[in-house]
């Protein structure tokens, strides 16, 4: 069986004064329906420009190269604009690493979900509405109807973050792209947010591919882990395997400068 | 040389007066912070946003005034000093932020940067003071390439580690880290810190380090003292911390930390 996404001799480069550089080279892995995986790189490895290429959201600057982005079997980037946009946040969905930046600061928090369920349905206001909150109660607003007419500013980070999460699955996508979704957070929020995300995984059989570059993040929810080093993957492997026997230089460094702390309790891989 | 701590604070309060929908309300960011920090230390301050670290920071810097409680740094009441004994204790106590990018000033060199407290205090010719700080650049593991680049031209690394020259220019005694390795990758952290380590035992500082995370603190500092609504709820060595914590909050933040599996020798 073919996986949710193929991604398969991926090359990206952005011009620059002195020639392209390279923010991937020969980038081929999958992702399974309903697998988490994780993305681990230093900042500027070219995690990010990989989640944008894949929604076909890379800047004027940056072009693909070759290789294909095969998403349920077709190549995504042979598709034409106006299909991408209706795979984009229908099917694939992306969250950042800044809640606050995601969200319209002067806009209720509800109608931003909500804008994203008529973008791609074309059902009444209210149903847009109900689509919304039911969302905003699958991601832990239990009940729903206070959040919907907030402001961002009156949440919290970890608040922001799941407003931001519901916008992404307000309309099922078969595949979340998160990048660093928990880097601006505190310690206790990101356990919040990680817990949320591999419970939404597990309830709704969702495909996740995280970007971070935080070992432990990715240790508590990803089944997988590729490992990308100056835009290539370097290493693939369960996280028993890449942190706990790293094959590359570069994971090893990572994987020897991560705080360990003797502990009981801890969000458990899974 | 004596047993005073360096820093002793006790009942320590800030409120700040808010206006919430047109009714004012007071939040305590402090409330009533009883804190020692016993030379050559290095005390971690951990908690959630919003929990009071950096207030507590900011009054002990000088930079905030407690609306009650005392600050004693090296013996003598911080709210009573005065004209030269300020300013000195304002060298001895430096501040280092997160966002090294923000907290240093875009249009210096890299030089430029770490010579400016001194020039600011009419210390040594212009050239002695380059000098010098090519001397602290050096100390804190940055190249002399680096010396005449401005701070967005240096990768995060290289801008904390710039940062710290600065703060060691005018020879403090105390280092308020705020969140100092945060943004950083875990092996440029692992760096930053390692070099803070080397200081400590080289130069005798004394560091008060404020973080999130109760992970990266529990290897750096030799305490922990957890902070919960302006409070401090408990304070112990790391190792305990995790193996037996007290209160529910320092409970919730050992829970939080990520299971990362064990690397292999």
């Amino acid at each position: 069986m073919p996986g949710l996404l193929e991604v398969k001799d991926l090359a990206v480069a952005y011009d620059t004064v002195g020639g392209p550089v390279w923010a991937a080279k020969d980038l081929t892995f999958d992702v399974e329906g309903g697998e988490v995986v994780g993305l681990l790189g230093e900042s500027g490895c070219g995690k990010s420009t990989l989640l944008l290429a894949i929604l076909g959201l890379l800047p004027p600057s940056a072009r693909v190269v070759k290789g294909s982005i095969r998403f349920r079997g077709r190549d995504l980037l042979e598709r034409p604009p106006s299909e991408l946009r209706r795979v984009r946040g229908a099917e694939i969905a992306i969250v950042f690493q800044d809640p606050a930046l995601a969200l319209n600061p002067v806009r209720r928090v509800g109608a931003q979900v909500a804008e994203v369920v008529r973008a791609h349905r074309d059902q009444s206001p209210g149903r847009c509405r109900d689509d919304a909150l039911s969302t905003l109660a699958e991601v832990g607003f239990n009940p729903p109807d206070r959040v919907y007419d907030a402001y961002p500013h009156e949440l919290s980070g970890g608040q922001r973050q799941r407003v931001v999460l519901a916008q992404a699955l307000a309309c099922r996508p078969a595949l979340l792209l998160a990048d660093e979704p928990t880097a601006s957070l505190d310690s206790t929020t990101q356990a919040e947010v990680l817990g949320l995300l591999a419970s939404l995984q597990a309830r709704l059989g969702l495909a996740v591919l995280m970007a971070s570059h935080d070992l432990g993040a990715l240790a508590a929810v990803a089944r997988r882990v590729l490992v990308m080093y100056a835009g290539t993957l370097v290493e693939t492997g369960t996280p028993a395997q890449v942190f706990g026997q790293p094959l590359h230089p570069y994971t090893r460094g990572l994987s020897l400068a991560y705080p360990r702390v003797a502990m009981r309790g801890g969000v458990r891989p899974p | 040389m004596n047993d005073e701590p360096l820093v002793r604070i006790r009942g320590l309060s800030k409120r700040y007066a808010r206006r919430a929908a047109g009714r004012s309300a007071a939040v305590d960011a402090l409330a009533g912070v009883d804190l020692t920090i016993d030379r050559g230390t290095v005390v971690a301050l951990v908690g959630q946003s919003g929990s009071g670290k950096s207030t507590l920071a900011r009054c002990l810097a000088g930079q905030e005034e407690p609306t009650h409680g005392e600050i004693r740094f090296d013996g003598a009441d911080v709210a009573s000093l005065r004209g030269a004994a300020l300013r000195a204790f304002r060298e001895q106590v430096q501040l280092l932020f997160q966002d090294s990018a923000a907290a240093l000033s875009p249009r210096l060199t890299a030089t430029e940067i770490v010579s400016e407290p001194l020039e600011i205090r009419g210390l040594g010719a212009p050239a002695q003071r380059r000098g010098y700080a090519l001397e602290l650049m050096e100390t804190v593991g940055l190249p002399s390439a680096v010396a005449d680049r401005r701070p967005l031209d240096l990768s995060g690394g290289q801008r904390q580690r710039l940062a710290i020259a600065r703060a060691l220019a005018v020879k403090p005694r105390l280092l308020i880290l705020d969140e100092a390795f945060a943004g950083l990758d875990a092996p440029i952290q692992a760096q930053v810190a390692a070099l803070l380590h080397e200081l400590r035992l080289r130069e005798g500082l004394t560091y008060l380090c404020i973080s999130h995370d109760l992970a990266r603190m529990s290897v750096f500092a030799d305490e922990v003292a957890i902070m919960f609504e302006g409070r401090i709820v408990e304070r112990a060595a790391a190792a305990q911390l995790f193996s037996a914590p007290q209160h529910p909050h320092t409970r919730a933040l050992v829970a939080a930390v990520p299971a990362v599996p064990p690397l292999a020798s």
